[in-house]
């Protein structure tokens, strides 16, 4: 019994003293608590890792959320000498202790080393965040932060934390974002009438974490009229999405008509105002998205304009190139279409061949501007991607600025006369040979542009052209030689008839396809589908 | 001597002495030089992945010879460039074996030139390593291969996401050609046998280089978006796989949400490309630069100082070929000839370190023991390693999973055969497929 006494008494005294120890030394010990962890992180195991974010975030630190975010975007960085220390880039080059947020001269920390995490690691500290970021300032990050949620699924805990925070919510897509959460998480309720409301709250929700428990709930739930009112909910989902795939589809197709608008739209003026089966235009467009590198290389302090400067210089690269190629080979085989071809395409494989002499045969990497990625969010279910758009506007610019130039320049008049009467323009004075060479370099100068395009979508290598010189000479002959407005008419038709084939006969088939359906269209419309009219069409 | 090169030097002219004298030289190395033959595309499509190849090997015969040779004798080196031609590759290996009368080659990339080259080195009784990773259901008397087998990446990865990040849907996503259409046959039989069902297993096919992803990876998102955990096998061929995870970044999946693991994206092609889109996505290799032993810290100093270039990386064929090559000096060192027949037998049992701290060891049916390592794609290009197998694999010609090549085996020692039929117990011999 005094044993028993003694040990309630020992009790006591050591929870009085856990209680009263954070309370004397909690202020002036937390901060270096902190900094521990955060040294911590630059050693050890991935699993070590992983606990001392969870550490980390336990703290609530004020500095908390900006090292867990550092360490997500990889900028969390560790010095290599010993001791090790911890400091965030926040700039190139410029570095901040992680701890306090003082900052240190790069010089002084010698090199420095990223700290590695792996996936398991980024998801935690995504989940991490999203609780730290529900009360954020912007209206964005509590948007990603509630959206975040839903994907690792809603415990009853955060439910509570939700309802808090919705009342206090002004935002209605962030309050909207909120009511889905909760809702979801209501699903799993016990209460049949608190299911029965979160299954109408989420009628029409387009969150794709929604549509799994919903059809659940319509096949397994225990009551009928929940069943019956999941069903519905799903009903008016599905159809929503179709909608919006539908959209999606049609997007995407104009997405692909916009690059095979930019690619052929050079060989429009080549081939179809000049007449020139140029092989080697798949080349020129490679020159314009290696001159996109070079440009980036030169000023790698200015990734965001860099594409502003690379489209004018790469229209005046590969056009020079262009003129180089006019002047050195092609005037000399004009009305030879058999030899031009072969002559063009050795200067095509030239061309590559250099490119790998020159930039060796890797692909050379050309970073994406930062508002080039990412995509514009519409619901959950339709978002476009910011590239995709930006290259769609672009090729229309690209083609109304060349139409403008036709139509409405000396130098768009001088082309036209000579592409319809070549004799008659001489008489009246034109340099018919002078044309010549600017008309082809406008049109090596346009693929160069198109190569400034594609290197924001695929790889910058020597390899570049061949992909796209099939489908340019496509568009070209489907849209009727010689007729620009018929080039973008059918970049767009091929494309977004493209994109609707794909689904259901996969991507190679759609290809093959495509190509079957042109020629059966060339037997019965041999001009394409905007043919020249007049005494021009007549050869 | 110096007195009488003195004289020669007064008696003729300065540049006919040279010449004379390089004569002689290039005469005396042709008696005693062993030669090898380096079957790598150097220029068209290949060129990309070859070409890194090729120096790889000019640096390891520089190296052996810098130790003194092959049984007394310099290595030479005979390039040859089948410029991504796949019948050229049949040609040019004739021309190596035929007329350069070459004891080894090393060479080829993709499967299709290798099946051209195939018959040629076996009606002339040559010797192949090939050190890429690739789809098995192969054996020849006269190829050695270097690279994984599918069960030393492929199905290796597989467990991976199974178990460790509990993948339910599955999508196979390939270029559409020979390697990627056999693996991925290979991996849904493996699927199915671990009770995977039909509609959890996408797969998806595209053409060489394609650059328009929009509704593949929007397909995939939603079939994603089931609420079971997703996970995405690609064996995408180099140049499509840019656009192809740029659109999976710009659509918004994340690695987390949706990994992606690749057989065929290395070092040297995340080079080529800015890998902030990549960043978490995975490949499984049997080599990754960022492997920390000694071997391969030593291999990565002596290929940057070889190639000249700081900024170069190293990768999972590169180290293939290291493997092949001294695999190939302890053969002939063992045979002390480098007569094909001899070296054949020589070879199989051979030991030698690879570069992540392990010994590899050419098996009967000519292919070698790996470990498998899945790494994570980081900011720079290089890999993490997330996990490897415990230890060694050994290579299968014939995968387990398919019909028809189940019970096949191959053994060149004890069967002298490269699909030795288990149940009917005869040598199917050329007639197999």
């Amino acid at each position: 019994m005094a044993l028993l006494k003694k040990s309630v008494c020992l009790w006591i005294a050591l929870a009085a003293c856990l209680i009263a120890l954070p309370c004397a030394y909690a202020q002036p010990q937390e901060p270096d608590e902190f900094a521990t962890l955060v040294d911590e992180l630059a050693t050890g195991s991935l699993s070590k890792r992983g606990k001392t974010v969870d550490a980390i975030a336990a703290t609530g630190h004020e500095r908390a959320q900006a090292v867990l975010h550092a360490l997500l975007q990889g900028s969390l960085q560790t010095t290599r000498s010993t001791p090790k220390q911890v400091v965030i880039e926040t700039t190139n080059d410029v570095y901040v202790l992680a701890a306090n947020g003082e900052s240190v001269a790069a010089k002084a920390l010698g090199r420095t080393k990223r700290i590695p995490i792996h996936n398991k690691l980024r998801s935690q500290i995504k989940t991490l965040m999203a609780q730290m970021n529900l009360s954020a300032v912007d209206a964005g990050v509590r948007q990603r932060a509630v959206e975040q949620m839903i994907s690792d699924g809603v415990d009853s805990d955060s439910i509570e934390l939700l309802q808090t925070l919705q009342s206090k919510e002004s935002n209605t897509d962030v309050r909207d974002a909120m009511t889905a959460a909760i809702a979801l998480a209501q699903l799993e309720s016990s209460s049949a009438e608190t299911r029965l409301t979160a299954v109408k709250i989420l009628r029409g929700s387009l969150y794709p974490e929604v549509r799994g428990p919903l059809e659940a709930i319509a096949k397994h739930d225990s009551e009928r009229s929940i069943r019956v009112e999941a069903q519905r909910s799903l009903d008016s989902i599905d159809g929503k999405l179709k909608m919006f795939r539908l959209g999606e589809n049609i997007f995407f197709g104009l997405s692909l008509g916009s690059v095979l608008l930019l690619s052929a739209i050079g060989l429009a003026i080549t081939f179809g105002v000049m007449g020139v089966i140029n092989m080697a235009h798949g080349e020129l467009m490679m020159i314009g998205a290696y001159t996109t590198w070079v440009i980036q290389q030169a000023f790698p302090n200015h990734i965001e304009y860099s594409l502003f400067m690379a489209i004018p210089a790469a229209f005046v690269v590969s056009g020079l190139v262009g003129i180089a190629i006019e002047r050195g080979v092609i005037q000399f085989l004009y009305g030879r279409p058999l030899e031009t071809l072969l002559a063009t395409f050795g200067i095509s494989l030239i061309l590559q061949q250099a490119a790998r002499s020159i930039f060796s045969p890797l692909n050379r990497a050309v970073s994406l501007p930062e508002w080039m990625s990412g995509s514009l969010q519409i619901n959950p279910a339709f978002s476009i991607t910011f590239n995709r758009l930006y290259i769609l506007l672009f090729g229309l610019m690209v083609f109304f600025a060349l139409l403008a130039v036709l139509k409405k320049t000396s130098l768009g008049l001088k082309v036209r006369a000579v592409s319809q009467n070549r004799p008659m323009a001489r008489a009246v004075g034109v340099r018919a040979s002078w044309v010549d060479a600017m008309t082809f370099g406008l049109g090596s100068g346009v693929a160069g542009i198109a190569g400034v395009a594609l290197s924001q979508l695929t790889n910058v290598g020597p390899n570049l052209g061949q992909a796209y010189i099939i489908d340019s000479f496509m568009v070209v002959v489907f849209g009727g030689v010689g007729n620009l407005w018929g080039t973008l008419v059918s970049a767009m038709s091929l494309g977004v008839i493209n994109k609707f084939m794909e689904p259901f006969a996969g991507a190679v088939l759609a290809k093959v396809l495509i190509l079957v359906l042109l020629i059966l269209f060339i037997q019965k419309k041999p001009k394409g589908l905007f043919p020249q009219k007049g005494r021009a069409a007549a050869d | 001597m110096k007195l009488k090169k003195l004289l020669k030097t007064i008696g003729v002219l300065g540049a006919s002495c040279t010449l004379a004298l390089s004569s002689i030289t290039a005469n005396a190395q042709e008696d005693d030089t062993i030669k090898v033959g380096v079957l790598h595309s150097l220029s068209g499509t290949m060129a990309i992945s070859e070409t890194t190849l090729k120096d790889t090997m000019l640096m390891l015969i520089e190296e052996q010879n810098k130790k003194g040779g092959l049984l007394g004798k310099k290595l030479e080196p005979v390039v040859v460039d089948p410029a991504s031609n796949w019948p050229l590759f049949a040609e040019k290996t004739r021309e190596l074996l035929a007329q350069e009368k070459v004891d080894a080659i090393f060479g080829c990339w993709t499967s299709v030139s290798r099946k051209s080259v195939l018959p040629v080195v076996e009606e002339l009784n040559g010797l192949l390593f090939y050190p890429v990773q690739y789809e098995g259901e192969e054996s020849s008397r006269n190829v050695f291969y270097t690279g994984a087998a599918p069960n030393q990446q492929a199905i290796p990865a597989v467990d991976y996401l199974m178990n460790e990040l509990e993948v339910k849907r599955w999508v196979l996503a390939g270029t559409d050609y020979v390697y990627p259409r056999t693996t991925n046959k290979i991996l849904a039989a493996y699927l199915k046998a671990k009770g995977v069902a039909d509609e959890d297993i996408m797969i998806n096919y595209t053409p060489f280089g394609h650059s328009d992803w929009q509704n593949i990876v929007s397909d995939i998102k939603r079939f994603g978006s089931s609420g079971k955990k997703t996970a995405v096998v690609s064996t995408i061929n180099g140049d499509a796989n840019v656009p192809f995870y740029r659109e999976l970044g710009n659509q918004g999946i994340s690695a987390e949400d949706i990994p992606v693991v690749a057989f065929s994206v290395g070092e040297e092609e995340l080079s080529g490309i800015d890998a902030k889109p990549l960043v978490g996505h995975m490949a499984a290799w049997n080599y990754f630069m960022s492997v920390d032993t000694d071997e391969n810290n030593a291999f990565i100093d002596q290929w940057l100082a070889f190639i000249g270039d700081e900024d170069r990386v190293t990768n999972d064929p590169m180290e293939a070929h290291y493997i092949g090559f001294n695999m190939w000096v302890k053969a002939v060192e063992k045979a002390g000839t480098t007569d094909s027949d001899a070296v054949i037998d020589a070879i199989v049992g051979v030991e030698v370190p690879n570069l992540t701290g392990g010994t590899s060891k050419m098996l009967p049916n000519h292919h070698i023991t790996k470990p498998v390592l899945l790494g994570e794609i980081q900011e720079d290009g290089q890999f993490l390693t997330v996990w490897e197998t415990d230890g060694l694999v050994a290579g299968d010609a014939w995968s387990d999973y398919l019909e028809g090549s189940k019970d096949l085996k191959s053994d060149w020692v004890s069967l002298n055969c490269g699909n030795y039929n288990t149940k009917t117990k005869k040598c199917v011999g050329a007639t197999a497929e």
